[in-house]
């Protein structure tokens, strides 16, 4: 016996929303990717709660894809950064105001 | 208390502590640093829900190639600081802040509500060998899949990153 498994449900979403606040309220384009990095963490945990859950293996297959995605993204993520820094010279995410009237 | 609840719970102080400490350090460096920490703790608690093969993964691939990643582009990107004001705090963190807290708080209800998740799990373990044969023999597709997404990932950023020629060209005064 662990813990019940909304505990792990509720400890997913408080990552998740962190992941979400993160990304939301900063504004460097690095913190945004790491937020979105805490949010796939936290999708992962509760996949691995709900595979223990229901005793399937399922949930844990997801998260392993879910890695890969993780993997994937973040890499065309920061090459993404690193040409708009090199097109722009920042990584702010209000200094691209190239289109402002 | 079992004394697996006593480290589920430790686990997720230190997951969410050092995750808050991250969203909110001024300096990327830092907020990976602690990110690291955040993952290794994930790490452990996929190993307490029975994911051992899961939690060896986490520490290789999020906290080992992605923070990596993360640092080295940050050390290459010269990045320059500027300090939160108070204006700042009151814009962009109070309403991220508060749609959270309003999101969290619905998502406990409707969590509480649901009478099976208080349902205590039952420790049980997915070893790496009976997991493999499960990937392979239910996902073999998805796994090819993935390996396709992550191959278009490597190509994306090698073309992303790859040095401009014509503008270089354009700057030596050499245009086509």
């Amino acid at each position: 016996m662990i813990v019940p498994h909304g505990h792990v449900l509720i400890l997913a979403g408080i990552l998740f929303l962190m992941g979400a606040v993160c990304a939301v309220a900063r504004r460097n384009l690095i913190m945004i990717l790491i937020g979105v990095e805490i949010m796939l963490n936290a999708a992962g945990l509760a996949l691995v709660g709900a595979s223990l859950k229901w005793q399937q293996l399922d949930g844990q297959v997801f998260v392993l894809f879910i890695m890969a995605v993780a993997a994937a993204e973040v890499s065309v993520g920061l090459a993404l950064i690193v040409y708009s820094q090199r097109r722009t010279g920042s990584v702010d995410a209000d200094s691209y105001n190239l289109m402002k009237g | 208390m079992t004394l697996y609840a006593i480290v589920f719970y430790l686990l997720a102080i230190i997951i969410v502590a050092a995750t808050g400490l991250a969203i909110t350090r001024r300096h990327a460096v830092h907020a990976v640093c602690y990110l690291i920490f955040s993952f290794f703790g994930t790490a452990l608690l996929f190993y307490l829900l029975g994911a051992p093969l899961l939690a060896v993964l986490e520490v290789i691939i999020y906290a080992g190639a992605i923070m990596v990643l993360f640092l080295f582009i940050v050390m290459m990107l010269q990045i320059e600081t500027s300090a939160a004001t108070s204006r700042d705090l009151l814009r962009q963190w109070a309403p991220a802040v508060v749609l959270g807290l309003i999101s969290l708080g619905v998502a406990a209800a409707l969590i509480s509500a649901e009478p099976g998740s208080r349902l205590k799990l039952k420790t049980a373990m997915a070893a790496p060998r009976e997991f493999g044969l499960y990937l392979f023999q239910h996902y073999w597709y998805p796994v090819e899949i993935a390996s396709l997404l992550l191959f278009i990932a490597l190509v994306g950023a090698l073309y992303l990153g790859r040095r401009d020629v014509k503008r270089d060209e354009g700057q030596s005064g050499e245009t086509i």
